[in-house]
């Protein structure tokens, strides 16, 4: 706070200083104004961004779903609760979570390997940094080539099924048009690619612990095991549980990957792929509104009830 | 710092009244075309889907030709690499270029909400063939830029190969010539081309081409398009045994439409079902692949009525003028131009239009052979749009055939007659629903 005040103080200073006391209270509310007003005009810009980017397309869906709109007519009609009523009667439309449960999975997996990756790459290590490097790159390709990178990769008689070939596992897989393995595959891709994000942010809190704690624990004895579970784990809880939080609602609006690779064909349709179809091959924009405020309130649900269950822990300085 | 946030909310409040004095009124007024062409003026932007095209120079040269007429035109070029779901969603707003391609799932009901109106039915049928197509209430807001009719494209070479000459006449045929193809040549004999999805809904095309009957889509708003002897049953029963019979390609989910086009001109593919635009483009990748083009040929769907193979004429996209159009009169010049005199449909293979166009050479073969060349009636398309819409089956898109193929390949539960009685009771109670 101090520098803005500072800062203000110097804008008059140029010009003739108050003279008569009678002025200068004149113009003390003023001044008080202003520096009530100086944050906002800093959050001008952001909040604009925000409100323009998120809040107004929110409320436009929320809008939406109360109506027939099929996405491009000028005129629509107000519907009440109908879109709600019919995705709530179609249980159809939830049996796609289905696929949600693979990608669960395989978050746990993405999550226990990427701490596994951080604390073994935070200690002494040869080629530290190429293996951080090697590890992370995978998060900064482009979702779009990363769904042609596999499309190839998983082919029958691809380069997953030769590479398989080299180590006595022979056969053609269809990796992706054989309903009881392709959101395996596909879950395997989203690990190969998020997994990175979540190394570095374990990485940077592992790094930001005191290195004196590992010295004492060394001299008392503990070893590397001890020294994980003592001392990374408890100071990484929080970081955990965002992480499995980010996972949840993650594998709740599963996307791109399935999206660009198989276009939710076979058993890989996820919610988000069903509600685009409702809204752009159906032109049901109302209803795939509706669908989407739902998937919103249930990951707000899941988020509300984890945080329940892991409560936040409060920095006490 | 503080004359940069200024800055900023001028920039906002700029955006904002920008976008709040975007929204005047729709016009209603007709894009006529002008008497004389020179004193035609303005600037217009045409949007096409032909990325092709713009990028290589050939629509510059139609523009530069269409200057010579009128010299007070300019025409600037946008192509658009996702029409459909870009165009569609620039609609909302009033930018969507002076002359554009309808897209296709904009509902025709809709048309008067979006194009200017280029003339009465009566009066423009005269000269244009699939009127029907763009008009509504008897205004028409859209031409077919070309139709193309449907059919196998096959390899020639390679069914010659495997012993087969004549067209097959009846699906059982054309599925004993396909297993022939797999058993001599070991190529693929059907590609179906799943991953990439729009080639799938192409097979809606075939509607009509089975029994040869005009009113084969107007009958769908009342009747079901699945029931036996049906021209949908028919089509979709050839592709799910062709499937079940592994006649098509092995994994359907890594397929791709590019290395679809070098396949069948190296002989690796037998057929696919396309309309008559794909023909030019596979005898092109037959000639970068070093084969001769003329091996690459069409064939209509294995059916006959009253001895004779039909084929339905399937128009393509129309052009319309956009209703908020500022140079109307130029847009509409360019419209007619383009479709009169600019050759595009016959360099397409399709089939023009203008009445008094010659057939494209792709389809002297069925002209030869007697293929009787029909056009659907399309009166009740709204109709039959809105039960699409509320059954969500979606004819005009892949979904329920790559369900249908994931069936036949044992990668869903179910067999044919429970595919084909599930769109059946969908389409029913999408029926009732639209009524």
């Amino acid at each position: 706070m101090t520098p803005v005040s500072s800062s203000l103080r110097r804008g008059p200073a140029g010009g003739p200083r108050p003279q008569d006391g009678a002025r200068h209270s004149r113009q003390r509310p003023r001044r008080r104004w202003r520096q009530r007003l100086t944050p906002w005009l800093f959050l001008l810009v952001p909040l604009a961004l925000l409100i323009t980017f998120s809040y107004v397309p929110i409320i436009n869906m929320i809008v939406y779903s109360f109506t027939d709109w099929d996405g491009v007519s000028p005129d629509y009609t107000f519907t009440g609760l109908e879109n709600y009523v019919e995705i709530f009667t179609r249980p159809e439309l939830f049996r796609v979570f289905v696929a949600s449960a693979y990608y669960l999975g395989a978050a746990v997996l993405q999550i226990v390997l990427a701490l596994y990756f951080a604390t073994v790459l935070s200690f002494n290590t040869r080629f530290r940094n190429l293996f951080k490097g090697i590890l992370f790159f995978p998060y900064l390709i482009n979702g779009v080539a990363i769904g042609f990178v596999f499309l190839y990769f998983f082919q029958e008689g691809g380069t997953f099924d030769t590479v398989l070939r080299l180590f006595g596992i022979g056969g053609e897989h269809l990796w992706l048009g054989d309903p009881d393995l392709v959101n395996y595959s596909l879950a395997g891709v989203s690990v190969w690619r998020y997994m990175g994000l979540n190394f570095v942010l374990f990485l940077g809190a592992i790094q930001s612990i005191a290195p004196e704690l590992y010295e004492a624990a060394e001299l008392d004895g503990a070893n590397r095991w001890q020294q994980f579970r003592f001392i990374i784990v408890p100071s990484l809880r929080p970081l955990i549980g965002l992480t499995a939080i980010l996972a949840i609602s993650g594998c709740l609006s599963v996307f791109e990957i399935p999206y660009i690779m198989t276009g939710g064909a076979g058993a890989s349709e996820t919610f988000v792929i069903q509600t685009i179809k409702l809204a752009f091959r159906f032109n049901k924009t109302g209803l795939a509104s509706a669908a989407a405020v739902v998937l919103l309130v249930i990951i707000l649900l899941v988020a509300w009830v984890q945080r329940r269950i892991v409560p936040e822990e409060r920095v006490t300085s | 710092m503080r004359r940069l946030a200024l800055t900023g909310l001028a920039l906002a409040v700029t955006a904002a009244l920008a976008a709040a004095c975007g929204g005047s009124g729709r016009s209603t007024a007709p894009a006529t075309a002008a008497s004389d062409p020179s004193k035609v003026s303005g600037e217009i932007t045409v949007l096409t889907n032909r990325t092709d095209l713009v990028n290589d120079g050939t629509m510059k040269k139609y523009a530069g030709e269409f200057a010579k007429v009128y010299p007070g035109v300019q025409v600037k070029f946008e192509a658009i690499t996702d029409y459909e779901g870009e165009v569609k969603i620039r609609m909302n707003t009033e930018n969507y270029g002076d002359v554009l391609l309808i897209p296709n799932n904009i509902a025709k009901g809709d048309y008067p909400k979006f194009f200017a109106p280029l003339g009465s039915a009566a009066d423009l049928s005269q000269k244009y063939k699939f009127i029907q197509s763009g008009t509504v209430n008897d205004q028409v807001y859209g031409i077919v830029s070309f139709a193309s009719a449907n059919g196998f494209v096959y390899n020639k070479d390679l069914w010659a190969k495997a012993g087969v000459t004549d067209w097959p006449k009846t699906p059982e045929e054309f599925l004993a010539g396909l297993k022939a193809v797999k058993d001599k040549t070991g190529a693929t004999p059907l590609y179906t081309n799943y991953k990439d999805g729009w080639p799938l809904s192409n097979w809606t095309n075939g509607n009509g081409s089975v029994t040869c009957d005009v009113k084969a889509e107007s009958a769908m708003a009342t009747e079901d398009p699945w029931a036996p002897g049906k021209d949908l049953n028919v089509v979709d029963s050839l592709l799910f045994n062709a499937v079940q019979q592994q006649l098509t390609e092995k994994d359907p989910t890594t397929t791709n439409w590019e290395d679809s086009k070098k396949f069948i001109a190296t002989g690796k593919i037998g057929a696919m079902w396309l309309g008559s635009w794909a023909i030019p483009q596979m005898q092109a990748a037959a000639t970068t692949a070093g084969q001769s083009p003329d091996s690459i040929a069409f064939m209509p769907f294995p059916s006959q009525a009253g001895g004779s193979f039909c084929s339905v004429l399937n128009p393509d996209y129309q052009y319309a003028v956009n209703s908020h159009s500022p140079n109307k009169a130029a847009a509409r010049a360019w419209l007619d131009w383009f479709v009169d005199k600019s050759g595009f449909s016959a360099t397409n293979q399709g089939v023009s239009p203008v009445k008094s166009d010659p057939l494209p050479s792709a389809l002297k073969p069925y002209s030869d052979a007697g293929v009787k060349l029909i056009e659907l009636e399309t009166d009740q398309r709204i109709l039959v749009d809105n039960i699409d819409k509320e059954s969500e089956v979606g004819i005009k898109s892949p979904d329920y055939r790559q369900k249908l193929i994931d069936v036949a390949r044992g990668a869903a539960k179910g067999d044919l007659n429970s595919v084909l009685a599930d769109l059946s009771a969908r389409w029913k109670a999408g029926q009732q629903a639209a009524a």
